[in-house]
């Protein structure tokens, strides 16, 4: 047992021993042999508008994940936010160059410097107007106990559609879908137990989580009402019907809540989704200020 | 005076003839130390790897999840309250381990090991 003096060796050993453990080695490739042509009788810009809506979900909630770094009550705590929000990027990233290779850039192609990817161009170099995410996951985060209700919802209804979508007709969303599964379980799973820890804590810890469920239950009036492309794609199999996940996504919630001795709010009477139609509040503009800031002002930077 | 694997680095005195540093007066102090076991993909055995803090057993091992295992070195994790473990004393150094400085016919080194023997 001389060769596995520490972990790292051992993962180092596992991939010919190349030292460079650090940069990342066994690493699984989500995209790797599939097919990424466009299925029969599906519109194109139908796929790239579904993908911009689940990209901008990710991106959004990426960013307003991350925006605890420095600023979390504890270390670990923020390390593990900033890993959610890494994996919804890695999300964001897969589903926004699908909609940039099927040819759905919005204005941002001709914004954004030729060497920058579209996906890139799609985050950087897109306004409000033409983000297509929910206003759950552009909300502020709020205090602690807030920020962890709005993840496990969020995360509850991503991963039912997602768990549903391994079964999508587009193979390439089918992967990313797959891929997505058991990090959102692990978001879910991870909200879940701050959840139950705050709402059965202190006084205190049950007051502001209650406050944060109430201050996060309207935003599911967003959630669960397809849009014109939605319906078209379920129909041709490639997306799933919002409409679906609504049971699983309430009971779960219900479970949750139950079990931490909060109080579950009435359902909000649900609406045509705002944000994915691309009408969103002025935190959006604000979130993305600080995320594209810096991509638009040094086009195609690297450090 | 009594011992303590705080810290994470084997045994510290602790006891009121011991300075020791000044407590941090944020709330964390109140989370208590674990130390984090991983076993890699390759591995036989848990390694230390590191130690953090936690409010109880179950966050911990999320919190070494998703603190020690980021660049998929695991697939098993072990955590343990800091304050749990019994560990010697830097003080009975001596005593516990020079006796088996000068032991070398401890080692298998005298013995022909067949080139089919794997893992010695």
């Amino acid at each position: 047992m001389a060769h596995e003096e520490t972990v790292y060796d051992a993962l180092d050993h596992a991939h010919g021993g190349e030292g460079q453990w650090a940069f990342g080695t066994g690493f699984d490739e989500p995209l790797a042999g599939v097919d990424t042509t466009v299925p029969d009788g599906i519109d194109p810009a139908d796929l790239g508008a579904y993908c911009l809506m689940l990209g901008d979900d990710a991106l959004v909630l990426c960013q307003r994940l991350t925006q605890w770094v420095t600023a979390a009550p504890e270390l670990e705590e923020e390390v593990a936010l900033a890993n959610c929000g890494l994996d919804l990027l890695g999300q964001a990233r897969l589903l926004l160059a699908r909609a940039g290779s099927v040819g759905v850039l919005g204005r941002s192609r001709a914004l954004a410097t030729d060497s920058i990817p579209d996906e890139d161009a799609l985050a950087y170099f897109r306004d409000a107007d033409e983000f297509r995410n929910s206003l759950l996951v552009e909300a502020p985060n709020g205090d602690f106990g807030q920020t962890v209700v709005r993840l496990l919802v969020a995360s509850t209804w991503r991963l039912a559609l997602s768990a549903r979508l391994r079964e999508s007709r587009d193979p390439v969303l089918a992967a990313i879908a797959a891929k997505g599964v058991p990090e959102l379980t692990y978001h879910r799973d991870h909200a879940a137990r701050w959840v139950l820890r705050l709402g059965d804590g202190t006084p205190e810890s049950h007051r502001r989580t209650q406050a944060g469920v109430d201050a996060v239950w309207p935003l599911l009036a967003d959630l669960f009402t397809a849009t014109d492309v939605e319906t078209r794609l379920t129909a041709s199999g490639v997306a799933v019907d919002p409409a679906d996940v609504r049971d699983e996504v309430r009971d779960v919630l219900t479970m949750v809540l139950e079990r931490a001795t909060l109080t579950v709010p009435g359902w909000p009477a649900e609406q045509p989704s705002r944000g994915r139609a691309g009408q969103h509040g002025p935190e959006l503009t604000a979130l993305l200020a600080d995320l594209q800031g810096l991509a638009r002002e040094h086009p195609a930077a690297t450090w | 005076m009594s011992m303590t694997s705080e810290g994470g680095h084997g045994a510290v005195p602790t006891g009121p003839e011991v300075p020791v540093e000044p407590k941090a007066s944020t709330a964390r102090r109140d989370w208590p130390l674990y130390e984090v076991f991983v076993r890699g993909k390759r591995g036989l055995n848990h390694v230390h790897v590191g130690s953090l803090h936690a409010p109880d057993d179950e966050m911990a091992v999320h919190a070494a999840r998703d603190l020690y295992t980021r660049r998929n070195e695991g697939v098993s994790i072990w955590v343990v309250r800091a304050a749990d473990i019994t560990a010697s004393s830097p003080d009975e150094k001596d005593p516990m381990f020079a006796p088996s400085g000068d032991k070398v016919y401890r080692h298998p080194t005298f013995y022909e090991i067949p080139d089919d023997v794997p893992h010695m």
